[in-house]
């Protein structure tokens, strides 16, 4: 981990770094492909939307015998419909039953308990109306509108509407490919799923609003000097929080992955599952959206500022004339860049376009170096 | 802009002790607090604990608006319900708009309770055109028929008592009636021995027929002439999908005998009811009775209809109280009643009587409800399910545990006491809320505090790796601890609001169980500030002033030579512009 922590000081000091805003074409271009293929998935596959969604019921049984063909049959006699059976990883059988109104679903159950030969008590029944579904997943559209919505606002005033809009984007691109990945793979989509998708909306934004804090910080003065371009800059607050980045992500995946271990492995089903599997799925979409969609973004929108425009051509003046004597301009810059507290320090010091004068900085006896 | 910043964090840095002191005094009181309250667990869900869990939503056909005040009165109406059956602990609650959810817990008759929140549907007062009794009961004399024959003639007598009475109602003329089931045995002349006492006055059944010989009452006529209400199936499609403003079929039962009912369209509303309450009367040895109190509009409807019914030979002369399509009572009229409040007798039991007095106040729900999901889960089933998400929290906790060791060695112990301070308050928190309102711990709310675990300790890594940057800046760690904290908080106040926006929305707008999940995702997020504020913070101050973090120990996590910091820091040529820079 070491090995993270000193590439940490070398991302900080801009040693390494990976132009994230100058590829952005091409990660555009891959999550353009993503959410092509993943639209395309939901409208020719569809979701396969769980009991909760279209009525039915689920029973679970005690730890039991009878085998799950054996199940079958008496689910489809007690019930008259085709009946979904698992095997569970404790030992118990989950019936599902589509397509039958919870008033019948007493009924079943008492039938159920005599062919298994248990009491009808010991049989744990999740019985839902076919309307139950519809108004989950409406309420659920109405949060992310009205999330949406507050989170555009909110982000507009504490940073401003670029960022704003990037947010929303990369919001909108996690979970168009969550849904993707749900409609290709064919997971079932239960309310526990939209827990979970609802839940990437808080993540999804938790790791880009860190992003654009540190752009923010960073750019304050941005019109102040004639070195770097906003793109030059936004791509190093990337690489300088991209350690951070990394740490929240597997931080916040492992919690995720023991739930889906235990979900998946021990209880075979259920909301545990459900929910975990949407959250991992929708947390590696944020990670990846947040430092290659939201960030490279901005700096687009951003560049498009008349101020910003103008301060690229400055940029570009300076640094074609200065190429003749960029050695000399090189030692003067880190000189009053690198003592610098913080800010100044992130403002001014150049990612990647001046490696040589790193090595030679770095040669040098310290206390010459001021 | 420099100066006030430095007097903040300079406060800070002084009185690292005092926060750390409040938030340890708060945990004591609040821990202490749990220990009083009794409640040392929290109170755990239907999903967790075993029990039944029933969702309704309330559906807008009937006329009347989905509002705040009619969903109170519902949710009202229905917990006395289920708590009248016996059901200790049932909870009922509205979520979201429309929906109310019944949890039951385990051990209880939920069959019951669900039959019982299950018929909540409205109450109507409709003239009833004909009646017979049906089904192969309907020769058999039962015991009670007889004994309620003799309530009979009461009507002279409770309707002395009505003028004794003293109601608030300035005029009660009449109300005096048997019971109605009572009544219609009487009428029967072909069901009930006792029958003959009143037998002339029964109507044919044919009769409303001849009154209005529409298409729609033909048919009506005819389905009438088939219903069987001995058949269950047959019973519950009668009612159904009844409209006000029209005739109906209806079944109604007494003493074991169904009967069927042919009801002309609702004449009161059950909402018009403003009390009913079940009375002994010693007065006029009436025995029990219902009376009940009509609102000003509900007085004058009931009067007319029962001023157009007293006209009327029997069955015609009575109405039906009709509850979710089943006749409950049909009691007849003699005279119209004015003055907005009337009795009902008859040969009621106390029971009895004051079930109907129930149905009268609380039958009628403002709206109807549709089941929308029924879940029950055995106590085996709750307990394998509290086992794997407790197992998943755990696996969940030490895999970051691992992480958080392996990455930042020293510096984990903080990350790791920070931890443990926010799970001591969302386990107090979360048992002290059950109590006080009602929150109860389900598997979705297991999940949202497994997932806060990972925002928690995002909070500790803004922080950390804030104060690894400024030790690679070349600072020592004491002023590193203090000069990351502004940007820090930053960080983290912004990023945590937008997670508890998300939590907020969700807990609002949502139903089921995302409400849960988004309640536990709140309460840890303004947990996760408090905690990084009064305790990380204040911590890593401390903890700065010691040798074995301050001198960069290889085992501190903040080791500059392998975080590969800059050497220490010459300020003769740092100029003051880029102290302003720092807000």
């Amino acid at each position: 981990m070491s090995k993270l922590g000193n590439l940490g000081a070398r991302l900080h000091r801009g040693e390494i770094s990976y132009d994230f805003i100058g590829h952005r074409k091409l990660w555009y271009g891959i999550s353009i492909l993503i959410t092509i293929t993943a639209i395309l998935g939901l409208a020719v596959r569809g979701l396969n939307m769980g009991i909760d969604f279209q009525g039915g019921a689920v029973f679970t049984t005690e730890k039991t015998s009878v085998s799950v063909s054996q199940a079958e049959d008496f689910a489809k006699e007690a019930s008259g419909h085709d009946a979904v059976v698992q095997k569970l990883g404790n030992g118990t059988l989950r019936i599902q039953i589509a397509g039958m109104d919870t008033k019948q679903s007493d009924q079943i159950k008492t039938d159920l308990a005599k062919d298994f030969k248990v009491d009808p008590e010991s049989i744990a029944a999740d019985l839902v109306g076919p309307s139950w579904g519809d108004q989950i997943a409406n309420k659920a559209w109405q949060g992310l509108a009205i999330f949406m919505v507050l989170v555009v606002i909110y982000l507009a005033i504490a940073f401003e509407w670029r960022m704003a809009i990037a947010a929303l984007v990369a919001l909108i691109h996690d979970i168009t490919i969550t849904v993707g990945i749900y409609a290709l793979v064919g997971f079932e989509v239960t309310p526990g799923t939209v827990i979970g998708l609802l839940t990437i909306l808080g993540y999804s934004l938790y790791d880009t609003v860190v992003v654009f804090d540190s752009l923010k910080e960073q750019t304050k003065d941005i019109t102040k000097q004639n070195r770097w371009t906003y793109s030059d800059i936004a791509n190093r607050s990337i690489n300088g929080t991209l350690v951070r980045s990394i740490n929240t992500t597997v931080v916040a995946l492992l919690p995720v992955a023991g739930l889906l271990f235990i979900g998946g492995g021990f209880l075979g089903a259920g909301t545990l599952n459900d929910i975990s599997l949407s959250l991992f799925v929708g947390l590696a979409a944020g990670a990846y959206s947040s430092i290659f969609i939201a960030t490279p973004l901005v700096a687009d929108l951003k560049e498009r500022e008349p101020a910003m425009k103008a301060l690229r051509k400055r940029v570009l003046a300076k640094r074609s004339q200065a190429t003749a004597e960029e050695e000399l301009a090189e030692v003067r810059g880190d000189f009053s860049d690198e003592g610098e507290p913080e800010d100044s320090a992130h403002a001014v010091v150049g990612p990647r376009t001046q490696p040589a004068s790193r090595g030679r900085g770095r040669g040098r006896p310290s206390g010459k170096r001021r | 802009m420099a100066a006030p910043k430095r007097g903040r964090s300079a406060s800070a840095q002084s009185k690292p002790g005092r926060a750390l002191a409040l938030i340890l005094i708060a945990i004591v009181a609040l821990t202490g607090g749990m220990f009083l309250s009794g409640h040392t667990t929290p109170r755990l869900g239907i999903d967790l604990a075993g029990g039944t869990s029933i969702t309704l939503e309330a559906k807008a056909d009937q006329g009347s608006a989905i509002n705040k005040a009619n969903m109170d009165t519902a949710v009202d109406i229905m917990n006395r319900r289920v708590n009248g059956l016996g059901v200790s602990e049932a909870e009922v609650q509205t979520q979201g708009d429309r929906n109310i959810i019944v949890n039951i817990p385990k051990g209880t008759n939920s069959k019951e309770a669900r039959d019982q929140v299950g018929t909540t549907a409205k109450l109507y007062f409709r003239p009833v055109l004909a009646q017979e009794a049906t089904g192969a009961a309907a020769a058999t004399p039962s015991p009670s028929a007889s004994g309620s024959s003799t309530a009979s003639p009461s009507p002279s007598a409770s309707k002395s008592g009505t003028g004794e009475k003293a109601t608030s109602s300035s005029s009660p003329s009449a109300t005096a009636t048997s019971q109605g089931r009572a009544v219609s045995d009487a009428l029967k002349a072909d069901s009930t021995p006792s029958a003959s006492a009143s037998a002339s006055s029964s109507a044919s059944p044919s009769a409303p027929a001849s009154n209005a010989p529409s298409a729609a009452q033909a048919k009506l006529q005819a389905q009438y002439a088939a219903l069987d209400c001995s058949k269950k199936a047959q019973r519950t499609a009668a009612g159904e999908g009844a409209k006000p403003g029209e005739p109906t079929l209806g079944c109604g039962e007494s003493s074991g005998v169904w009967y069927k009912y042919l009801l002309g369209p609702a004449a009161v509303d059950g909402t018009e009811v403003k009390k009913a309450q079940a009375v002994f009367d010693t007065q006029t040895a009436a025995g029990w009775q219902v009376t009940m109190t009509f609102t000003g509009k509900g007085a004058k409807k009931f009067a007319d209809i029962t001023g157009q019914l007293a006209k009327n030979t029997q069955p015609q002369n009575e109405f039906g109280i009709v509850l979710d399509g089943e006749v409950v009572s049909s009691p007849y009229v003699s005279s119209s009643i004015t003055g907005g409040s009337a009795q009902i007798s008859g040969s009621f039991t106390q029971d009895e009587a004051q079930n109907l007095a129930n149905m009268l106040s609380y039958g009628a729900l403002p709206l109807s409800f549709q089941e929308q999901s029924v879940t029950t889960v055995t106590a085996a089933l709750g307990g394998d399910q509290l086992h794997a998400g407790l197992l998943a929290g755990a696996i969940g906790l030490l895999l970051v545990v691992i992480y958080l060791v392996a990455y930042y060695r020293g510096l984990s112990l903080v990350a790791m006491a920070s931890l443990l301070v926010s799970g001591i308050l969302t386990y107090v928190l979360m048992a002290l809320l059950g109590p006080a309102i009602g929150f109860a711990l389900n598997l979705p709310a297991v999940c949202g505090a497994i997932v806060a675990i990972g925002i928690t300790a995002d909070s500790f890594i803004v922080y950390f790796e804030r104060i690894r940057d400024e030790i690679r800046e070349g600072r020592s760690l004491r002023p590193a601890v203090e000069r990351a904290w502004p940007r820090a908080r930053r960080t983290i106040l912004v990023s945590d609001f937008v997670s508890f926006l998300a939590a907020a929305v969700l807990f609002i707008v949502t139903v089921g169980k995302v409400q849960g999940f988004a309640f536990t995702l709140g309460l840890t997020t303004v947990l996760d500030v408090v905690v990084v504020f009064f305790f990380t913070k204040p911590l890593m101050t401390l903890l700065a002033r010691r040798k074995f973090f301050a001198s960069g120990s290889k085992w501190s996590g903040l080791d500059p030579k392998s975080l590969g910091a800059k050497p220490p820091l010459r300020r003769t040529r740092r100029p003051a512009p880029v102290e302003t820079k720092e807000a």
